[in-house]
């Protein structure tokens, strides 16, 4: 047989049969739900007459509107209590597991299904959250889908899928000290462009990739929306059977030492053939930031907001739109920038190797005077966790509100949101415009090591000169 | 399931919300997607961008009289990126519109305005910026799609474009909403269920 990708295998596994227009009738293993994109996509299978096919192919938990402070019910937000009521009675109904508000395991739907084994090499996995791409850190074929789609897999736990073009995308050395997964994406990002993946999936791999801990995958594949791509995966090896050892839904005893066997026959076999081939060298990634209102606008610290009039012409209405609404001028540098928000947290930089790499450079620093700091930890079991460690002492005496697990103001749908036109240095996945709640409020996305130099300095800073280089602490 | 209507055109007047990267989250700001239909979504349609902070219209081209009951949308490259949210292409439909034309469209906007018949229509850039300035020029001009051909025409003119020929066969069929085929696929799930060890017992259908 001619070697073939973890894309082709797990495709081919999980065809049903073409259909007439010739998409795949692709099944979906895992099926994950949240509050936002759900109710209307139960209340459609109501209309029709009909029921889950496979409810203990689907797990649920509330992220998106959660308060991540105020966590009784009634929330003090009448749709938000609507919306987390309507999504335990759908989950009551089907039967479908749920991780509910105070279950102890509730938090980001993208945290939740690695933390509890349930995201698995091999598997195809839906979910209406374009950032479901995360799981593809664990050689899943991972995508978000619209709310008619999760009425299609809730009725039939199959899609109607076009099959993607597959990119390789190597990333070869040693990231430099200082830098980390979130700037390699956003260097990806920065160099393909936010177009650059549509009709693309993503194969990340390289050294750097095969040193990557299975927290900084995910960063990275959770992003892969951001550049187009639906979803991006990293091929499955020891790092992700370590991580999935003894999780709730991992296999256990023979079954584990079977499906190891099975996994790592997935990996994308020596000598396969890609739809396109991208190297990287990991000595040309530097500690990176937006400084527009995409993800793909993005410069190295160092570097200076760049000019319109010396862009591509196609590129400069966008460029001098981004230009206002951040209120940068051309040619200045992004250092120096004033913040008035610090925000760790989110589906992409929201878990304990995020808030470890944090605590671990702040050494009694405060945030700035002036300087809203929060900290959301991605999930409750993350919250925990740094609680045991005592992280969020350090957060909190550096100045840093600590709260509980949601999505929060990455997307600001809770009460979480910045105020007229505040910059947010931000550890989330997305600088678009009134992102973050507010219409005029500005975005810089960053890693988390990033967004605590911003705090504790006031303004956009090289973490590196902050804290000194190579603080990285977690493998 | 009721059959749907084939769509082989789309005829009406076109407004052009010009802007490469238009993403999800300025079609149908968030606070918007507190809700548990999508009932009400075309009231948020580009909202943040349409009133300013203060609640005053900022003369948008949505608002602009000569474009009231426009059913086309034009814009730029990359139209729909960002977040997997179907409320945007509900808003957008909601709000009147049966098409849109832009340079290229992101992969989940694309699948969602699909199966809710929202015909996406992508045009180079050239056809695009012509297109765009016919329609400032006589926004009362009529703008017909023909599904089957990939193009519009406007004004006497016409633009050829690209629709996948995935999506102009289940619109041009009427089929455009694939859950009825996905149901007929019934013992074929299982079979593939059954061959799947992480699936394993769980995915016996009820």
């Amino acid at each position: 047989m001619p070697p073939r990708t973890l894309f082709d295998k797990v495709w081919d596994a999980h065809t049903v049969r073409t259909l007439d227009n010739g998409q795949t009738q692709l099944f979906i293993g895992t099926h994950l739900i949240h509050e936002v994109t759900s109710p209307q996509a139960f209340g459609m299978l109501e209309d029709l007459g009909l029921s889950v096919r496979m409810p203990a192919r689907t797990f649920a938990t509330v992220d998106h509107i959660v308060p991540t402070d105020q966590r009784e019910e009634p929330f003090a937000d009448a749709l938000a209590d609507q919306m987390i009521k309507a999504l335990r009675a759908n989950c009551l109904r089907h039967g479908i597991t749920y991780f509910d508000l105070h279950s102890g395991l509730q938090g980001i739907v993208h945290m939740v299904g690695p933390e509890q084994g349930i995201t698995q090499p091999g598997s195809t996995i839906a979910c209406g959250d374009s950032h479901t791409s995360t799981h593809g850190a664990f050689g899943a074929i991972a995508f978000g889908i619209g709310t008619s789609q999760v009425r299609d897999v809730l009725a039939t736990q199959t899609l109607a899928m076009s099959k993607p073009k597959l990119r390789r995308i190597e990333v070869n050395g040693t990231l430099r000290p200082g830098v980390y997964a979130k700037d390699v994406i956003l260097h990806i990002i920065r160099t393909l462009g936010v177009n650059g993946g549509i009709g693309f999936a993503y194969e990340y791999a390289g050294e750097v990739f095969d040193a990557l801990s299975m927290e900084e995958r995910m960063t990275v594949c959770n992003m892969s929306i951001e550049g187009g791509a639906r979803c991006g995966y990293v091929n499955p090896d020891q790092t992700t059977f370590d991580y999935l050892a003894g999780r709730p839904y991992a296999p256990q005893g023979a079954a584990w030492d079977e499906a190891v066997v099975r996994w790592r026959a997935l990996a994308s076999d020596p000598g396969c053939s890609y739809d396109d081939v991208v190297v990287i060298d990991a000595a040309d990634i530097a500690p990176t930031v937006t400084w527009g209102i995409n993800p793909g606008q993005a410069i190295a610290i160092d570097e200076a907001v760049p000019h319109p009039d010396r862009v591509r012409a196609d590129e400069r209405a966008s460029v001098e739109e981004a230009l206002a609404h951040m209120q940068l001028t051309p040619g200045q540098p992004i250092q120096g920038t004033k913040i008035d928000v610090a925000f760790l947290g989110s589906c992409t930089n929201a878990r304990l190797s995020d808030f470890r790499e944090v605590a671990a450079v702040l050494g009694g620093r405060r945030v700035a005077p002036g300087v809203h700091a929060i900290a959301v930890p991605g999930s409750t079991l993350v919250k925990e966790a740094c609680e045991r460690e005592g992280i969020d002492r350090v957060l909190i005496d550096a100045g840093f509100e600590w709260r509980a697990a949601g999505c929060s103001m990455c997307l600001a749908m809770n009460p979480d949101k910045l105020v007229g036109d505040q910059l947010c240095a931000s550890s989330s996945n997305r600088n678009f415009k009134g992102r973050q709640g507010s219409a005029s409020g500005r975005t810089v996305l960053m890693s988390p090591v990033m967004v605590a130099a911003a705090a504790v300095t006031g303004v956009i800073s090289d973490a590196r000169a902050v804290f000194g280089a190579g603080a990285k602490v977690s493998a | 399931m009721a059959a749907i209507a084939p769509i082989r055109t789309v005829t009406g007047r076109g407004v052009v919300v010009a802007g490469d990267d238009i993403d999800t989250d300025r079609i149908i700001p968030a606070r918007f997607l507190r809700c548990v239909t999508f009932d009400d979504l075309a009231e948020g349609l580009f909202l943040d961008v349409r009133i300013d902070e203060d609640g005053r219209p900022t003369g948008h081209p949505l608002d602009r009289s000569e474009h009231a009951g426009a059913s086309v949308l034009v814009s730029g490259r990359n139209f729909g990126c960002g977040s997997s949210r179907e409320h945007a292409p509900q808003a957008i439909a909601r709000a009147g519109f049966r098409a849109v034309i832009a340079g290229s469209f992101a992969e989940i906007f694309f699948a969602n305005a699909t199966t809710l018949g929202l015909v996406c229509l992508a045009l180079d850039e050239g056809p695009l910026a012509r297109l765009q300035a016919a329609i400032q020029a006589e926004p009362s001009a009529t703008l017909t799609i023909d599904v089957a051909e990939a193009s519009v025409t406007c004004a006497d003119q016409r633009y050829p474009g690209r629709i996948a020929d995935t999506a102009r066969s289940v619109l041009l069929t009427g089929r455009y909403d694939p859950l009825a085929e996905l149901l007929a696929g019934s013992d074929a799930i299982d079979a593939v269920a059954a061959n799947l060890p992480y699936v394993g017992a769980a995915g016996g259908a009820r």
